[in-house]
């Protein structure tokens, strides 16, 4: 079957290897017979109910970002209908943020975000630099590890009650303190991990394009066929270990 | 020179000699340390002392090769203190400055996060930037950050020093804009363009207005001869410009160097366009020194290669290719350079994640290696992250069972000299560290001379 991707804004947030992901999931639909169908979805350009299976948003330099922001903001309705109506996001980095209900800059200023995942973020003095270790806390996948890669300055702190990626086990994470990474709502997943992501963390892949399969052919969710992960798994375990090693620690 | 100075100054050359003698390396950054620990002021009376003044190369990409052809250019006529190994942050430019005793012009190459304290310190005549590149974001964060620290240390600059500037990159460009004494320098020849701007160009959008540029053509990674149709800022007019350009392959290029002071045909015997703009950098550099276009084209045409950017060796009846990868600009450019010459079957690709690597790993995804894979037999992976280079071979298309990780550097190494058959060449494509540690293992084999034996 055809799944279709929509890639939001792919001329200005690739910075982190974002394409890395695509190719994942592109590679590792097609190992389970299944296409995917990458839509480039940009400034102005028009986005239909239901068309879209699946939702990729990468991070860009703060100069792309702010080029962005506003028509990632007025797209908020549509992206949390195709939310509620079952379909898949993997929003990285910037895109993480600007996913959120907004982000107030060091000068005070608000910039309105998409206001899917219910976190605002502040701009930070420092940067939160290393590699990561995360522990999943998503119930499909219940203390499976994510390892990455973090670069950020915001602070991004989750509503009461609102559901994390992961609970950190080395590195800083949203904020520094709260010892949790990311955001999930419905089939929408935020982190701050790159690296890429998905080639040493392919459980998360595989989930995505389980979320996107039942989306697109109105079912339940099916886990997929298991794939021969080990180069996979060798590079999980090396940047596990450097998160162990070197990873930030919270303030 | 001062009491204090001169203490500093025998206690750190004394510190340099153990630092040799006890093998840690070339002593290229202890004694800097030291000093620049004690007395970071030091080193503008160090700098102070040299007759000539001291000139300033930075870059994210080809500042080692430019510095060292402006050496090739420049040691005929005076006696440099040169930062040869590429130490390149403070500590190591107080260490050249404290080793060159004798010498008349300070020659260094600038790590672009030190430059603007470098600039303080050494109070330059000439100041040369050549492009801003993505390269460890880990590290140094994003280009404009780079580009506003250059723009607030380039104004410091006395009004008599001469700035050199990248015309073909937006961002260096306008670094010059308002400025006296400027030389832009750049590639014109549309018939060594790219087709498109590569996956991970930068600076794509304009810097005055924001509208993606139009390019006239596109040389290397995002530098070329940019215009924006919305506001009109386009690429300035070329002061010192490559025209006419004839690639040899892997033994070199070809092109006519157009300068204020004239016109003339060189021939490099380094490869790739990107040579060109380092060559074009050294001559701007050399040119607003005063050197002559004669020097210019003489120690240019005898350049054969910095420290580890692309190396040859024999090994008994094969050939070994060195050619260091450090960001995907540097990268695409290494590969279009194999692409050109006779491509290997059988490839090495080393990648590190220490410091000077970077430790964030995630930039190999943005080099476009697909030439390479669709071309090469055998891929062996090595360094401390060879199963991340293996994935990002994996999943852009290369057949895992032609892949083999070697973590170890000697025994991929070795593993790459069987695979490759006699009378043909091997090509290893490494990290900055891996590229040291491959220098020190050529070095034990005797394939190569270490890089500090004649630096005294």
């Amino acid at each position: 079957m055809i799944i279709r991707v929509g890639h939001l804004y792919p001329e200005y947030l690739n910075i982190y290897a974002d394409r890395g992901n695509i190719a994942v999931l592109e590679h590792r639909a097609a190992a389970r017979g299944h296409e995917l169908d990458v839509d480039p979805i940009t400034l102005e350009s028009s986005l239909a109910a239901g068309t879209h299976d699946l939702f990729y948003v990468g991070g860009g330099q703060d100069r792309e970002q702010a080029m962005i922001a506003g028509d990632l903001a007025v797209r908020g309705d549509a992206l949390r209908a195709a939310v509620d109506g079952g379909a898949a996001v993997l929003a990285v980095c910037g895109g993480y943020q600007l996913l959120g209900r907004g982000y107030r800059g060091r000068d005070g200023a608000w910039l309105d975000g998409a206001g899917l995942f219910p976190h605002e973020t502040l701009a930070g003095e420092t940067r939160m630099i290393g590699d990561v270790l995360l522990e999943s806390t998503l119930p499909e996948a219940a203390g499976k590890t994510i390892a990455g890669f973090e670069n950020h300055a915001g602070r991004t702190v989750l509503d009461p009650g609102a559901h994390p990626l992961g609970r950190v086990v080395a590195g800083y994470g949203n904020d520094g303190v709260s010892g949790f990474e990311g955001a999930r709502t419905g089939r929408a997943l935020g982190t701050y991990l790159h690296g890429p992501l998905l080639p040493r963390n392919p459980w998360i892949a595989d989930l995505l394009l389980s979320w996107a399969i039942a989306h697109a052919t109105d079912a339940e969710p099916e886990p997929l066929d298991a794939l021969d992960d080990t180069l996979e798994q060798e590079a999980h375990a090396v940047a596990a270990s450097r998160a162990r090693a070197r990873g930030g620690r919270p303030a | 020179m001062p009491a204090r100075l001169a203490l500093e100054t025998s206690a750190a050359r004394l510190v340099g000699r153990l630092s040799r003698a006890t093998r840690r390396g070339g002593g290229t950054t202890l004694p800097g340390k030291l000093v620049w620990k004690l007395d970071p002021a030091a080193v503008d009376a160090l700098a102070r002392r040299l007759p000539a003044g001291v000139a300033l190369v930075s870059a994210t990409n080809g500042k080692t090769t430019t510095t060292a052809m402006a050496s090739s250019i420049l040691s005929p006529v005076r006696r440099l203190a040169w930062n040869r190994s590429g130490a390149n942050l403070a500590s190591g430019i107080t260490s050249t400055l404290l080793a060159a005793r004798d010498a008349e012009l300070g020659l260094l190459e600038v790590d672009e996060f030190a430059l603007p304290e470098v600039i303080r310190r050494t109070r330059p005549r000439v100041v040369c930037l050549g492009n801003l590149f993505r390269d460890q974001l880990d590290r140094y964060g994003e280009l404009e950050h780079i580009a506003e620290r250059w723009r607030s240390a380039v104004s410091e600059l006395p009004v008599d020093a001469s700035l050199v500037v990248g015309a073909d990159d937006p961002l260096v460009a306008s670094l010059g804009d308002g400025r006296d004494r400027v030389l832009r320098f750049g590639v014109d020849d549309p018939s060594h363009a790219r087709p498109s701007l590569q996956h991970a160009s930068d600076s794509k959008y304009c810097i005055r207005c924001g509208a993606p540029y139009v390019y006239d053509a596109a040389y290397v990674g995002h530098l070329g001869a940019y215009r924006c149709d919305a506001c009109g800022h386009a690429r300035p007019p070329l002061d010192v410009a490559a025209r006419r350009i004839e690639s040899h392959g892997l033994d070199g290029v070809s092109f006519s160097l157009e300068t204020p002071d004239g016109d003339a045909q060189v021939r490099l015997a380094l490869p790739g366009l990107y040579n060109v703009y380092n060559a074009l950098a050294a001559a701007s550099l050399a040119l607003a020194l005063g050197a002559s276009l004669d020097i210019v084209v003489e120690g240019l045409e005898r350049f054969t290669g910095a420290f580890g950017r692309f190396e040859r060796f024999l090994v008994g009846d094969k050939r070994l290719l060195l050619l260091l990868v450090k960001n995907p600009a540097g990268a695409n450019e290494a590969i279009r350079t194999l692409e050109n010459g006779s491509l290997p079957a059988t490839l090495v690709v080393a990648l590190n994640d220490r410091i000077a690597d970077g430790r964030d790993v995630s930039w190999i995804w943005d080099v476009d290696f697909e030439p390479l894979l669709e071309r090469a037999h055998r891929i062996v992976v090595t360094g401390e992250r060879a199963a991340e280079l293996a994935l990002r071979f994996a999943y852009g298309g290369y057949p895992r069972d032609r892949l083999e990780v070697v973590p170890s550097l000697e025994r991929a190494l070795d593993r790459g000299l069987d695979l490759t058959e006699p009378g043909k060449e091997l090509a290893v494509l490494p990290t900055y560290t891996a590229m040291l540690a491959l220098q020190a293992i050529a070095t034990r084999r005797g394939l190569t001379r270490p890089y500090w034996e004649d630096a005294a």
